[in-house]
């Protein structure tokens, strides 16, 4: 099996699903000849032509509303939006027309439309540069949200988005594009909207997703030194979310740690643990636990390091769990 | 054009803005093939684009019963059949007149208002009632009618006229033997501020897109008047673009079909976009919950009473030849539209919340599969018991 960057991954992705149709197309800023800041479209433009990966003018309103059109028209846009703090201009055409449009036409219309969105912080950079706005999203009906956090995935993932009749909005850890591993170019890795298990444990359940996985099994590796045995669970969809995996894990574990690089006030992890308390209340030996952002802006690149969750920051919410 | 005339600040001595977007109706450059007064008018750039004398009684029909439909809508809401009601008197000759100017591959993209062009298109008028009674937000097959579905949030739709205008291009790079096509983005004057036209207009222009703008500058952006909205007239912003604006009498069906006929075969042959700015007046509220006396003069609404869309075709066609037995005719038909819409009305069934499970996603979703299980049980637990009820 190749090894592969997730980015050139989610460049393979791209590929395939340009060669599988002519509907598929790209569109974004700065994709075409520079192969997007990230080089995730790296080629394309040369490959399939500029009426297929098509640089658009700086909107990201008009690149999501005029994707919409396409959309109606037969097409398969998948935009590009350049960095998650910029995806705000497009929010209005994600989340009055984009998501409603099926509903909206009583199930008459349907607007296959992917966005892909670089998300997270880790990369020392600017403002709105960092952010990982994904709840946003979620609270909306109508969208679909997915996040990679491995190379197998990300390839099959935005194949699996650009296939999907929803729209479908893939968070792609920025971080993470230059992290290698095994692609089977071959086998899908299954339902894009379910959580996988990536490592088997009895004492507590971590789930993540995106940036934060490595993290998450880097935290359980070294649970493991103390003796404590952690599961590890990648989310990989964040809208629909996999409750039954979550909870078939918590009614064998007792103890729940979610974590995400995004604020944890009104988030993912607060829906997460909702949801498991309200199928396995009996089960849990402890309060879930959330381990993310905290309610500020996203601070200064120099400060970074010290408000994204990492290997101690999971780790001291595992041991108030197991504690309890 | 004229300059702006007004103090430093750009406000006249009440402190309202002036432009000369409000300069009224006599602007040098407006296209107008008939008068108010219904005589007829040559125009050099557009007489030849100009409806057939032929369909004239039908361009004057279909006014007709669209003012009907508007006003039995408008007393369907006073008797609390429908929530709300957004008229369209006024604005006519403006959507009837780009709406015939269509060919059935081309494909529109309204705003809320645009009942005229839903009957251009062959929308059956009850359905629009539908969103309007709070059954649906739709009410129609958009596929089928090459017409969108009402978009509330405004200017909105402009950018999905750009993308499918783009998508026509694609389908006849792909197959030539695609019908050219041209797809067509409604607004008014008061979404022309949003910033989504200012990028469906860049997009267009950038890719060449088939696609004409159609603004009904009715004056009007509930009670904001357009010269907030801007300070030259609306069609001089396609310079801006890079393509061409014109400016027409939107009262005048003649002109108005004329001059969208010109836009859309200048779209389909490649030349890229157009901007309309079709000049009308709302002569009836924003919506039924508006009140236009609050600001508004009567005044500035009677000054528009003489320059009706109807009147000026009615004056024609009765001194050329018309008989009264087509006027009388109209009169039974749009009497007839008006019962049918009645029933048809009352007839509408309330919607069941279920059925909206079915339609939030195209492909099943397990929340939504998990929360209709829970609203059925729900439901369910008010049904009377089998053996004796409750």
């Amino acid at each position: 099996m190749p090894v592969m960057t997730i980015a050139k991954a989610i460049n393979e992705g791209l590929r395939a699903s340009l060669e599988a149709s002519p509907t598929t197309l790209l569109m974004g800023e700065d994709i075409g000849a520079l192969g997007g800041v990230y080089r995730v479209t790296e080629g394309l433009k040369a490959e399939f032509g500029a009426d297929r990966v098509v640089d658009t003018p700086l909107g990201e309103s008009g690149i999501i509303g005029t994707a919409i059109g396409l959309a109606l028209r037969g097409y398969r846009p998948v935009c590009e939006i350049q960095f998650d703090g910029f995806v705000f201009p497009g929010f209005n055409q994600i989340t009055t027309q984009l998501a409603k449009m099926h509903a909206r036409s009583d199930g008459m219309l349907r607007v296959p439309v992917v966005i892909r969105i670089p998300y997270g912080g880790g990369i020392g950079s600017v403002e709105h540069h960092s952010e990982s706005p994904e709840a946003l999203f979620a609270h909306t009906a109508g969208l679909r949200i997915i996040t990679p956090s491995n190379p197998q995935d990300a390839y099959w993932m935005i194949q699996q988005a650009i296939e999907c009749d929803d729209p479908v909005i893939v968070f792609e850890p920025k971080r993470r594009y230059w992290l290698k591993g095994e692609v089977d170019l071959t086998s899908p890795s299954g339902d894009p909207f379910t959580a996988h298990v990536l490592r088997e444990g009895t004492d507590a359940t971590v789930v993540a997703y995106g940036p934060l996985v490595p993290v998450a099994l880097a935290a359980a590796a070294a649970a493991a030194e103390d003796g404590h045995s952690i599961e590890v669970i990648d989310l990989r969809s964040v809208s629909p979310m996999d409750f039954d995996t979550v909870t078939a894990s918590v009614q064998k574990t007792g103890r729940l740690v979610v974590a995400h690089e995004a604020p944890t006030f009104g988030g993912i992890g607060g829906e997460l643990a909702a949801r498991v308390t309200e199928r396995a209340f009996l089960s849990l030996q402890a309060p879930v636990m959330r381990v993310g952002g905290f309610h500020l802006p996203y601070p200064v690149a120099r400060m970074e390091e010290h408000y994204l969750p990492d290997i101690d920051r999971i780790l001291e919410s595992v041991d108030r769990a197991l504690a309890y | 054009m004229d300059v702006v005339q007004s103090t430093a600040a750009g406000l006249d001595s009440n402190g309202n803005g002036v432009s000369p977007a409000a300069a009224g109706l006599d602007t040098p450059d407006m296209v107008q093939l008939m008068t108010a007064d219904g005589d007829l008018r040559d125009d050099a750039r557009f007489s030849d684009y100009a409806p057939d004398p032929d369909t004239y009684q039908g361009l004057y029909r279909d006014m007709f019963l669209i003012r009907r439909f508007d006003q039995e809508s408008t007393a369907l809401q006073r008797q609390g059949q429908l929530a709300l009601w957004v008229p369209l008197t006024g604005q006519e000759a403006a959507q009837i007149g780009s709406g015939r100017a269509m060919q059935p591959q081309d494909y529109a993209f309204p705003t809320y208002r645009e009942h005229g062009v839903a009957l251009t298109r062959g929308v059956d008028l009850p359905d629009i009632l539908k969103l309007f009674r709070g059954i649906t937000n739709g009410g129609w097959d958009p596929r089928k009618h090459n017409f969108q579905l009402y978009t509330l949030v405004l200017a909105a739709q402009t950018l999905h006229a750009v993308g499918y205008a783009m998508g026509i291009q694609r389908d006849r790079t792909a197959d030539p033997a695609v019908p050219a096509a041209a797809s067509v983005a409604y607004f008014g004057d008061g979404a022309s501020s949003e910033g989504d036209v200012h990028e469906a207009m860049v997009f267009a222009a950038s890719f060449n897109a088939p696609v004409v703008f159609f603004c009904q500058n009715n004056h009007w952006a509930i009670s904001v008047p357009s010269d907030v909205q801007t300070r030259v007239p609306l069609a001089q912003r396609a310079a801006g673009y890079g393509f061409p604006g014109i400016r027409v009498d939107g009262n005048d069906v003649l002109a108005v079909s004329a001059v969208t006929a010109w836009a859309l075969e200048h779209a389909r042959q490649g030349k890229g976009p157009v901007l309309i700015e079709a000049f009308t007046y709302r002569m009836s509220a924003h919506t039924t919950a508006d009140d236009p006396t609050k600001y508004r003069a009567s005044a500035d609404e009677e000054s528009w009473l003489a320059r009706d869309p109807l009147l000026r075709l009615e004056t024609y066609l009765r001194a050329n030849g018309t008989a009264d037995s087509f006027f009388e005719r109209l009169e039974a038909e749009a009497a007839e539209q008006a019962g049918r819409l009645r029933r048809a009305v009352l007839a509408m069934e309330a919607p069941d919340l279920s059925q909206r499970f079915g339609t939030a996603y195209a492909e099943p979703h397990p929340l939504v599969q998990e929360e209709l299980r829970f609203w059925q049980d729900y439901e369910a637990g008010f049904a009377p018991e089998k053996d004796g009820g409750r």
